[in-house]
Formats: C-alpha cells, sequence, structure tokens
C-alpha cells in the first residue's frame, strides 16, 4: 500500500483533513442544474393536481423549456454522473414531464369540431375501397336475402331472428303489416324508441368494428352479408303483400343512414383485417396500430350516424306518415352524406393528411 | 435491499421522446390495471345509481313513466360510450380510478398521444367487455351462446396477463400501453457530506470495484434510519476494508464508507469521462462502454 496518489480526485480537493466535503463534477453539475429542475417539479405538481389550466401563460411557456432542459440534464448526467438516485430523480422527472407535454394535445372541443369538420370525411375517402367493398357485400347479401325469400317465404324464418322479427313473418296478416309501418306513437314511446336503438345498435358498431376486424376481416364481410339477408327477407316479405313501396318508404329515411353507418362499420372491420392479413412493408403490430386508430375514428363516426338514424326512426317516422315525404326525406339524407363525404374538409389536404 | 435509488421491480418500457432521449417508463401490473377498472366501474355504477333515483323521484311530478325510462337509457348509454374517452382525453391518459392507482396510458412508441388512440382504446373496450356481459345478461343466447360469451370475457380479459407489455387488445388496435405515472424525489448527493473528505484512498485500493458496488453502496448508505442499517453498515464496511486491504485508522463505519464512496465515484466518473466504464469488480477489460 503506497501513499494516497495525487491523481486521486479526493486527495486532490483534500489538501487538509479539516478541509470542506470533495467536490465532483457530477455534484458540480447537480449544483448548477438543480434550481431549474425544482422548477419543473413544481409546475408539474401543480398541473397534476390541478390540470394543465392552473398553469399561468408564462408558466406555460415555461415549460417545454424546462422540459427540455431537464433531457439535456439527464443526457449529461447519463454520460458523468453514476449517482444512481440523481439518474433515477431525473428519468422520472423527465417522464413526468414528458407525459404533460406530450399529452393529448387538443382539447375536447376542439378535437370533437376537428373531427367531424376534417378527420371523419378524409378518413372515409381515405378509405373509399374498403367503404366501397362493404357497401357491395351488404347489398349483394340483400339481393340475395330477398331472392331466395322470394322463391320461398319460409326461408324468411331463417334469415330473421325473432328478436328482430317482433311477430312479423309470412305468417302474418297484410293488415299487421301494415300497421307496423304506420303505427303513429306518442313522443315518449317515441323517444324510447331511440334509445333501445342507440343502446341496441352500439353494441353492434363496436362489434362490427373492431372484434371481427381484428380477426382477419373476413367476419366482418360475413356480418355485413348477413345484415344485407334480413334487410332482403323483410323487403321479399312486404313485396309479396304489394306493400313494397311502402316498405321502402319506411325504411329508407333512416335506412340510408342506418346503412351507411353498418357499411362503414363493416369498412373499417375489414380495414384492420387487411392490417392483419398484408401488413405490407410495415410490421405487423405497427401497422394494426396504425390501421386501428383510424378504424376507430370511422366507427366512432358510424356511432354518430346511428344517433342520427336513431333520431330519425324514433320521432320523425313515427310523427310523419306520407310516402312522397318519406321518400323526400330518404333522397335528402342520401344526398347529404354523399355531399358530406366527398366535399367536407377539403381545403388544406395536403397540409395535415398523413 | 430495497433502499430507494434502486432500479423498480416491474417491467421496464422504453419510450425514445421526440427530442431522441430513451426514457424508461415501468409498465403498470395487471392488478393496478383491473384494480383502476374495478374503481372506474364504480364510479360509473354510482353516477348511474344517483341519476336512477333522481330520475324516479322526478318521474313522480311531472314526467312521464315513458320518457324517464327513455332518458336513463340514453344516459346509461352516453355513461357507458363516453366516461372511459372523455377523461382520457381531457385527464392526459387517466380515468378517475387510474389516477387513484397513479398509472396512465401513453403512446407505446413515446409520440404524443393522440385523440383517436384515446378513442380506439376504449372503444374495443365496449367489445372486450361490455359485449359479452350484455349478452350474459340478456338471456336470449342459450347456454352455449352464454358459454361462449363467458369464454370471449375470459380470453380478452385475460391477454394482458399473457405479453409482457400487459397490452389489452384495445392497447394493440391503438398502440398504446398503461405505465405508472413516475414520482419523483430528488436525494442529496452523498458525495457532498461533510464525511465525504474523511479519508482518503489509493488509486489500486478504489480499482478493486466498478459501478455495481458504487450503487450497491449507494444503496446502503442511504438506508440510514431504515431497520438493520447499522449491521448492513458495519458488515459493508468490514468487507470492504479486507477486500482493498485497509490498514488506516477508522473511528466511524459510516463516516469510512462515506468516504469510501465518494473516492469511488469519482474515480469511476473520471473513468467514464475517458470512455472507461467499469461495470463491476469482474470487469477486466479497459475498453469503452
Amino acid at each position: 500500500m503506497t501513499g494516497p496518489a495525487p491523481s486521486s480526485p479526493a486527495a486532490r480537493a483534500d489538501p487538509a483533513p479539516h478541509a470542506t466535503a470533495v467536490v465532483l463534477k457530477s455534484a458540480a453539475f447537480r449544483a448548477e442544474r438543480e434550481a431549474s429542475w425544482r422548477e419543473l417539479e413544481s409546475l408539474l405538481e401543480r398541473v397534476q393536481a390541478r390540470g394543465l389550466g392552473s398553469l399561468r401563460a408564462t408558466e406555460l411557456a415555461r415549460l417545454p423549456l424546462l422540459y427540455r432542459a431537464a433531457l439535456s440534464s439527464l443526457s449529461v448526467a447519463r454520460a458523468i454522473s453514476l449517482d444512481r438516485a440523481l439518474l433515477d430523480y431525473l428519468e422520472s422527472l423527465c417522464a413526468r414531464a414528458y407525459l404533460v407535454v406530450y399529452g393529448v394535445r387538443k382539447n375536447l372541443r376542439e378535437a370533437v369540431a376537428d373531427f367531424f369538420a376534417r378527420r371523419f370525411p378524409r378518413l372515409l375517402r381515405a378509405h373509399w375501397p374498403h367503404l366501397l367493398l362493404s357497401y357491395g357485400i351488404l347489398l349483394a347479401g340483400t339481393w340475395v336475402g330477398f331472392a331466395l325469400t322470394r322463391g320461398d317465404l319460409d326461408r324468411f324464418y331463417s334469415f330473421v331472428d325473432a328478436g328482430v322479427a317482433q311477430g312479423r313473418g309470412p305468417s302474418s296478416s297484410t293488415d299487421a303489416l301494415r300497421a307496423i309501418l304506420y303505427d303513429g306513437e306518442g313522443p315518449a314511446k317515441a323517444l324510447k324508441t331511440f334509445a333501445m336503438f342507440l343502446f341496441t345498435h352500439n353494441a353492434r358498431v363496436g362489434l362490427l368494428a373492431f372484434a371481427v376486424g381484428f380477426a382477419g376481416g373476413i367476419p366482418a364481410g360475413l356480418l355485413l352479408f348477413v345484415n344485407g339477408l334480413t334487410l332482403g327477407a323483410f323487403a321479399a316479405l312486404y313485396d309479396s303483400r304489394g306493400l313494397s313501396l311502402d316498405f321502402w318508404a319506411w325504411i329508407l329515411p333512416h335506412g340510408v343512414t342506418e346503412l351507411t353507418a353498418v357499411a362503414l362499420c363493416g369498412a373499417a372491420g375489414l380495414a384492420l383485417g387487411q392490417a392483419v392479413i398484408f401488413p405490407g412493408r410495415e410490421e405487423r403490430k405497427a401497422g394494426l396500430a396504425r390501421r386501428g386508430r383510424e378504424a376507430a375514428l370511422v366507427a366512432l363516426g358510424a356511432v354518430a350516424l346511428f344517433f342520427v338514424a336513431g333520431l330519425i326512426e324514433g320521432i320523425f317516422r313515427q310523427l310523419v306518415h306520407s310516402i312522397p315525404i318519406r321518400y323526400a326525406v330518404a333522397g335528402a339524407t342520401a344526398l347529404l352524406w354523399t355531399a358530406y363525404f366527398l366535399l367536407a374538409g377539403r381545403g388544406g389536404e395536403t397540409g395535415s393528411a398523413r | 435491499m430495497t433502499a430507494p435509488g434502486q432500479l423498480p421491480a416491474g417491467r421496464i418500457h422504453q419510450v425514445v421522446t421526440p427530442e431522441g432521449v430513451p426514457l424508461p417508463l415501468e409498465v403498470a401490473g395487471a392488478g393496478d390495471r383491473l384494480g383502476a377498472f374495478i374503481l372506474d366501474f364504480l364510479i360509473q355504477c354510482a353516477a348511474l345509481l344517483v341519476i336512477g333515483l333522481g330520475l324516479s323521484w322526478q318521474g313522480h311530478f311531472s314526467l312521464g313513466e315513458d320518457v324517464v325510462g327513455a332518458l336513463y337509457y340514453v344516459l346509461v348509454f352516453l355513461i357507458w360510450t363516453f366516461y372511459f374517452p372523455v377523461f382520457e382525453l381531457a385527464w392526459q391518459g387517466q380515468t378517475p380510478g387510474k389516477r387513484i392507482l397513479k398509472i396512465r396510458a401513453v403512446d407505446a412508441r413515446g409520440g404524443p398521444l393522440s385523440a383517436e388512440a384515446v378513442i380506439a382504446r376504449n372503444l374495443s373496450r365496449q367489445v372486450e367487455l361490455l359485449l359479452p356481459v350484455l349478452a350474459i345478461a340478456s338471456l336470449a343466447m342459450g347456454a352455449w351462446g352464454n358459454l361462449a360469451a363467458i369464454g370471449w370475457l375470459v380470453g380478452f380479459g385475460f391477454l394482458p396477463l399473457f405479453n409482457k407489455d400487459r397490452l389489452r387488445v384495445g392497447d394493440m388496435i391503438a398502440g398504446t400501453i398503461v405505465v405508472k405515472t413516475p414520482a419523483a424525489i430528488l436525494l442529496e448527493d452523498l458525495t457532498t457530506r461533510r464525511a465525504a473528505a474523511a479519508h482518503t484512498f489509493t488509486d489500486a485500493q478504489l480499482d478493486v470495484y466498478g459501478i455495481y458496488e458504487l450503487q450497491v453502496l449507494e444503496s446502503v448508505l442511504r438506508g440510514a434510519g431504515q431497520h438493520g442499517h447499522f449491521e448492513a453498515v458495519q458488515t459493508v464496511a468490514e468487507k470492504i476494508k479486507q477486500k482493498i486491504g485497509w490498514e488506516g485508522p477508522v473511528q466511524d463505519d459510516e463516516v469510512f464508507l462515506q468516504a469510501f464512496y465518494a473516492a469511488l465515484r469519482g474515480r469511476l466518473e473520471r473513468r467514464m469521462l475517458f470512455g472507461k466504464r467499469r461495470r463491476s469488480k469482474y470487469d477486466r477489460s479497459e475498453s469503452a462502454g
């Protein structure tokens, strides 16, 4: 054992035994920067307790600066310091600040407005092949259901389950079938219909859009087809009694919106399925995440459409019985949605589209 | 040893911030996730109960029964559908339950948590949980149908246990991950203590140990006040004295350890500046770390 080597920092800083503590580079670094970390920490504590709104404008402007300063401190500390407690503190401070700085960007109202004015119609345009395919499957299902039920009315029972049929079927009298098309109820009942409609269809949205899409897109196509079959079977039933005109006048005012919503969910499911089966150049998990977010937005928009359809079905249809007006409303909704999908959010599209 | 300053026990998910700095985040455990969900569920139920009571009280007076029922359905729908996404949008990835249990949803790749990700991960919650529950509750499915619904529920419910990042389907679709909210406490720098200069050591004595031993020593020293601290300090000090061949006088083991820590950290940090990162006492390579 030799004596203390002059190169040891402890020795250098310790010419006399009673000197003050050793100052390492990392300790000096910490002393220099600590105040800005403390400032960031106190801002973060306030944000966590009372939200971003509790910060004054000047403090809000300091937050990203302090965050970047802390990040740079962390990078330096990783290179020069072996103080585990300091590294842990900086990592955790940076992570907290990162979560605040890169949290959800927009406020809720802005996000909703932006969604309906721009994101949703743009997404639909981006998904047009899926939407077209989805509509195609739905219509094919309707046609097959119609043709098969026309051939043999008893097939109605295999295409429509009892809950949906609500007692209607080939054995119902023509008058009973007609009565359903024109039963006017009070507004209270109408509202109840609307609510039930929302609740049952919400489940369908989720099912169609996600779960089945996740399983490769084929079940989504199947569900669309089955949906079409049910509609076709009903159409055939009413057609056999010469009530075709009345039936479509009953179904189309909300049906245009509702079927579009169903087709949208189907399209979302098909897009998810595409991401699972044909990931393309992307890693499968990354592709699923990217398409999943878009599909979720499409499904969310579909929920809004179901909402509109529910309103039309629950209220308008109970109050208006005139066939021409019913067709006019159906035509108007079709026109409206087409215009919305084709034209909304066109301005500045190249700027923020991904 | 569980002194502060040691690595957390849970799995670490590394995100790289847009500035290019990797940050470790601790993945939230399955228990915390479930607990947060149950809390949120109870809050929703409580809200619906209060609203239901209010409506039924109201129902005696002006509004008809049908209207009250319809209103209630609409409210159930709105709360069920929008409770999670609205809170997660407003509170940056947290719901009341998540907030209580100090966890939050973040973007798995380190970007900002987008509104669509929040919506995606919560819409799919409906498919994972609400659908089978409704199916079972509706009693319209028959035994096999119920079995399928329970299987669905179990399959999706246990999915987070079968992947390392505790992702449910919604997290996969949205590209999110749920992490613990980090808590930061800045502890004192041990080398600034007065005792840190009490002894001096030779380079040869300091070269016995590496970074790993330094940080174990740090956690021992930071354990002051804990049960068994005194014995731990004594044992470690004896061990170190023996290992480095210390022959000088030692009045207080704690002071000795603090001085040794400061000297060792100084030496290792100085070598690190020259690109030599000695990981542990077994690391004999002198290459750059």
